[in-house]
């Protein structure tokens, strides 16, 4: 912590002679005559209250990692936590390409300098066209939430209209993000965001409501499948119909993990897809490995009224040679500002370079065999975990990857459960009691190909342990 | 300065193919694990029976069919004809702030106790992520000035539409919404300034620059009154000039009843030097991936990190990180919150990094990286002013960590304009400099930002690169103009097809239908 001047390895003119002769060349004496305009009333004159310097790099490690060790993690303990960002394989191929320095360290270059990272990203999104079924997918934005937002608002401006209708199980983090694009009441710009009821049997959306509430206003339908819940939407095909008969857009949800196995929203009349990447090869990170896609037919209107990013691919003058470069860049913010579409910025770049590596990896066969897996695990799972006494699995099978399982019968809190799971190095399944209050005391399982079976049966095992009675004090765990 | 010697710099070249071209039916670059048989002999053998009809895939994907060492071949090879900040000079990006993002900080992100962290764990299994990111909360606090900070935006312009939600929701709370429903901004301040409000319902005020380079004043005057909602601005610009009325401008903006936010993304000028509170401002935003050393990542993952005062606190998104003395806590119970700008609490591996290079530089190292930043653009700034052609618009000549240059006398005298500048520099294994966002107010601009990281050779070489430029300009504009010449591709055609739905191919179907005039 000492004060005596030193020069930091990130930082070489710090070196004093370089500093004068630098200030000397430029014709000032000390380096505080460079902050001339800044008015002497704006300036700070204390000390920041921040903590350090740590000086070397081996000290800073070790403190980096004694305060990161006060984390658990998803390798350490057995977890089933999913609910947004989920737990799949990421092969070590991809975090090889991801993490070379070139692209980590890459940002804005353009279509020369950056030819690769160009290239890179045309081809994830070529990769995710073939899964979603579209001529079109964008370069995509901080998450799946943002994105549902964009879409929402797309379809307004495409349909004139300022209604849209989410299906109640669409995750609540991304209603919430997606409700915050909405503005509110008072302003000219309003947009009403309602939501549909869910088949309390199935899980899927309860076409009766839609009905009810889609009318010539309603600019977009946005149902998930599967569904936050997990439940596979197996109306779509309807929802397409009924969204386009009322003049409305349908905006499909989707996993791209599940295309292997599920119908793409290209087959079912979706006209714009959006869902996650990080179940693509991006590890948890905390919540930091999030990006959201967007596809949709190749039709001017739909590329018009896009904000996010498009590149095209094109011939160079050297044969067999190709070049990249973004379509439209004047409809976006960074042309129009405030007169473009919404606004674009820094979001997932870097994993769309995992997504791609990850597609190009996994093929179609290797896709077609997750969605089997998880398909046959999570069912498997699903079956031992309700037949723990006081534990039932709402909606039944026809499901990917999540499940709610219900823990009423058991006179416990999913809270105290979970408690009880951690001792036993157990995350159990996300607590849905405070987003989904009518579904009682249930937790939402994820099971993917990184679950074995052996896996599942600790977790029925300590599961079955852990579903007993809050004691009478009132204490959970 | 003394003699520059320029590199004979030639890109890796790989004439690499389009992925979706390198399919062999029958490769695969992994396998996947498979159901057990235990499993499989519990829930059936075949998994379609858990798909309703309607919602079973039809056909396969047509992805690649590639083996394990093509894929990462391809994809390398394709990181070579990347020039990325760690290898080339990256002054070039200005308003980017590329600063040397230090290695220490990847081993950090790797470790399983990041990398494989579920955001909805337990809060008690997730005390060092809310440690890290409770304390650089208290570092950005200190730097800023403000009382309160979010780290949920993924980018800085989700900061810029957090101010623009907290704004609407604080006029809403006090019942004025639907009255202040205007936003001011500047021309030269960052396009999600305009953009961000306006998506969040606003109308937008742009004012311009006069002479000195910055507005008036009295445009400010002019522009407030009780439909203002706030305004949200860049200081110092991106010219670099930086506004010396910034204080008067909040009072103006106060005294109509509006909130002053101010746009840092790129707060490397005023490390320790200057803080928006102290100017008045209600709130502010730093980029972490720029002024904080997180690496840019081919555009992101990134934070925008929004700061603001005490009044405006209770309007953050949730969950707001909170420190009770002995363990750190998510607080989803704020009823005033807007709500969310993203899923979950923040890019935690991009927060760690910034956390990690505030502590190794410490109180004087921040305002040294500020310092030095200043005095590298400043040393530029007097080469580049020498070079043929090359000018600095507008009366006011002081800047700080940037400057915004015209090539407009050259495009006269050469015909070549900054778009060329840009495709010939890159052959001495410079990044191609960011010329300006829209609209290009600075005719043929061009602007360099030589932050901390760069040494004086390394300032020097760029300017010599610009030199070469310019010489070659003058004497000899067609290497210029058909430049590049040394990069990983010949010059591209067609591109008018950029505005061409005709022509345009976005995924490599399109391609093949519109381009190649193959059937699917």
């Amino acid at each position: 912590m000492s004060e005596d001047y030193f020069v930091h390895p990130y930082i070489p003119n710090a070196v004093p002679e370089t500093k004068e002769a630098m200030l000397r060349e430029i014709g000032k004496e000390d380096a505080l005559d460079i902050y001339e305009p800044i008015p002497d009333r704006l300036r700070f004159k204390g000390a920041l209250d921040v903590p350090g310097p740590i000086h070397s790099e081996a000290e800073l490690k070790r403190h980096g990692k004694s305060v990161l060790r006060k984390n658990a993690d998803c390798d350490a303990y057995l977890s089933f936590l999913g609910a947004g960002v989920w737990q799949h394989h990421v092969p070590a191929a991809v975090d090889e390409v991801v993490n070379r320095a070139e692209f980590v360290s890459a940002y804005d270059g353009m279509y020369y300098t950056d030819q690769g990272k160009w290239q890179a990203k045309w081809e994830y999104a070529s990769q995710l066209a073939e899964l979603v079924d579209y001529d079109v997918v964008t370069m995509p934005f901080y998450d799946w939430g943002t994105v549902l937002g964009l879409a929402l608002r797309m379809a307004s401006r495409i349909t004139g209209r300022r209604r849209v209708l989410c299906a109640a199980t669409t995750g609540p983090e991304r209603l919430t993000v997606a409700r915050t694009m909405c503005p509110p009441a008072e302003m000219a710009a309003h947009i009403a965001l309602e939501t549909v009821a869910y088949d309390a049997a199935t899980g899927g959306l309860d076409l009766d409501d839609l009905r009810a509430k889609l009318s010539d206003t309603t600019a977009a339908v946005y149902v998930e499948t599967p569904s936050f819940l997990g439940a596979i939407e197996s109306h779509c095909p309807e929802i397409a119909a009924l969204a386009h008969d009322a003049g409305a857009l349908f905006i499909a949800g989707a996993d791209p993990i599940s295309l292997g196995v599920l119908a793409a929203p290209g087959s079912y009349g979706a006209d714009i897809a959006i869902g996650p990447i990080q179940p693509l090869g991006v590890h948890l990170n905390c919540g930091g490995g999030l990006g959201g896609y967007m596809a949709f037919r190749d039709e001017p209107v739909y590329c018009g009224e896009c904000p996010l990013l498009l590149f095209t691919v094109l011939d160079t003058e050297r044969e067999g040679e190709y070049a990249f470069a973004e379509v439209m860049e004047e409809r976006t913010s960074y042309g129009l500002r405030d007169q473009g579409r919404d606004w674009v910025g820094t979001g997932a770049g870097l994993w769309t370079i995992a997504a791609a590596v990850y597609m190009s990896l996994m093929g179609p066969k290797g896709f077609q065999e997750l969605g089997d897996t998880i398909l046959k695990r999570s069912h498997y799972a699903a079956g031992k975990l309700a037949a723990v006494p006081g534990v039932k699995q709402l909606f039944g099978p026809g499901f990917f990857k999540e499940f709610v399982l219900n823990l009423d019968g058991g006179g416990t809190t999913v809270r105290a459960v979970n408690a009880r799971l951690r001792e036993q190095e157990i995350f159990g399944g996300y607590d849905l009691s405070a987003q989904f209050p009518e579904l009682g005391q249930s937790m939402l399982v994820c099971v993917t190909e990184v679950h074995t079976k052996n896996d599942i049966d600790r977790f029925t095992a300590a599961l079955a342990e852990a579903v007993r009675p809050a004691t009478s004090d009132g204490k959970e765990a | 300065m003394g003699d520059v010697k320029l590199r004979g710099y030639r890109s890796a070249r790989w004439d690499e193919p389009l992925v979706m071209d390198m399919t062999v039916p029958g490769e695969r670059g992994v396998f996947v694990p498979l159901a057990e048989r235990e499993v499989e002999a519990a829930v059936g053998a075949d998994s379609a029976a858990f798909v309703p009809e309607s919602a079973r895939r039809a056909g396969i994907p047509a992805l690649p069919e590639i083996s394990q060492h093509q894929v990462l071949r391809h994809y390398l090879r394709l990181s070579q004809q990347t020039m990325g900040m760690d290898l080339a000079s990256d002054i070039s990006e200005g308003t980017c702030t590329m600063k040397y993002s230090p290695k220490a900080h990847e081993d950090l992100c790797r470790m399983p106790q990041m990398a494989e962290v579920h955001p909805l764990q337990d809060e008690e299994t997730l005390q060092g992520a809310l440690q890290i990111y409770h304390e650089f909360r208290s570092m950005l606090c200190a730097i800023s000035g403000m009382d309160e900070v979010t780290l949920q935006g993924g980018g800085g312009a989700q900061a810029a539409y957090t101010n623009a939600c907290v704004v609407r929701a604080y006029h809403a709370a006090r019942g004025e919404l639907a009255r202040r429903d205007e936003m001011i901004t500047t021309i030269f301040s960052h396009p999600c300034d305009a953009a961000a409000p306006a998506t969040a319902g606003f109308k937008v005020v742009t004012l311009r620059p006069d002479e000195r380079g910055y507005p008036p004043l009295d445009a400010l005057k002019a522009a407030v009154s009780e439909r203002t909602a706030g305004v949200m601005i860049t200081n110092p610009e991106d010219t670099g000039i930086y506004n010396p009325d910034i204080d008067k401008f909040v009072e103006v903006v106060h005294e109509a009843g509006g909130l002053a936010f101010t746009d840092q993304a790129n707060a490397n000028a005023v490390l320790g030097v200057a803080r928006a509170r102290d100017a008045g401002f209600d709130g502010c935003h730093f980029n972490l991936h720029k002024t904080f050393s997180s690496p840019h990542a081919c555009a992101g993952p990134a934070t925008g990190a929004y700061c603001c005062s005490d009044e405006l606190a209770p309007f953050l998104p949730v969950p707001v990180v909170t420190f009770d003395g002995s363990s750190f806590h998510l607080d989803y119970d704020r009823p005033q919150s807007i709500g969310r700008v993203r899923e979950f609490y923040g890019n935690l591996p991009v927060i760690l990094r910034s956390w990690a290079w505030c502590l190794s530089l410490g109180p004087r190292g921040l305002r040294e990286a500020s310092e030095v930043s200043v005095l590298n653009n400043n040393y530029m700034m007097k080469q580049l002013l020498a070079v043929r052609g090359v000018s600095m618009p507008y009366t006011e000549k002081r800047r700080l960590d940037q400057v915004r240059y015209s090539i407009e006398q050259m495009t006269e005298e050469t015909g070549v304009t900054c778009f060329d500048f840009q495709d010939r520099q890159v052959d001495f294994g410079v990044q191609s400099v960011w010329l300006s966002h829209h609209p290009y107010v600075v005719p043929e601009p061009f602007t360099p930002e030589p932050c901390e990281t760069y040494s004086k050779e390394d300032l020097d070489y760029w300017c010599e690169t610009a030199r070469q430029v310019s010489k070659e300009a003058y004497e000899d504009p067609e290497t210029v103009k058909t430049a590049p010449h040394s990069q990983p591709i010949a010059r591209m055609k067609g591109i008018e097809a950029v505005e061409d739905p005709a022509k345009w191919a976005m995924t490599y179907r399109a391609y093949r239908r519109k381009i190649k005039g193959e059937n699917e």
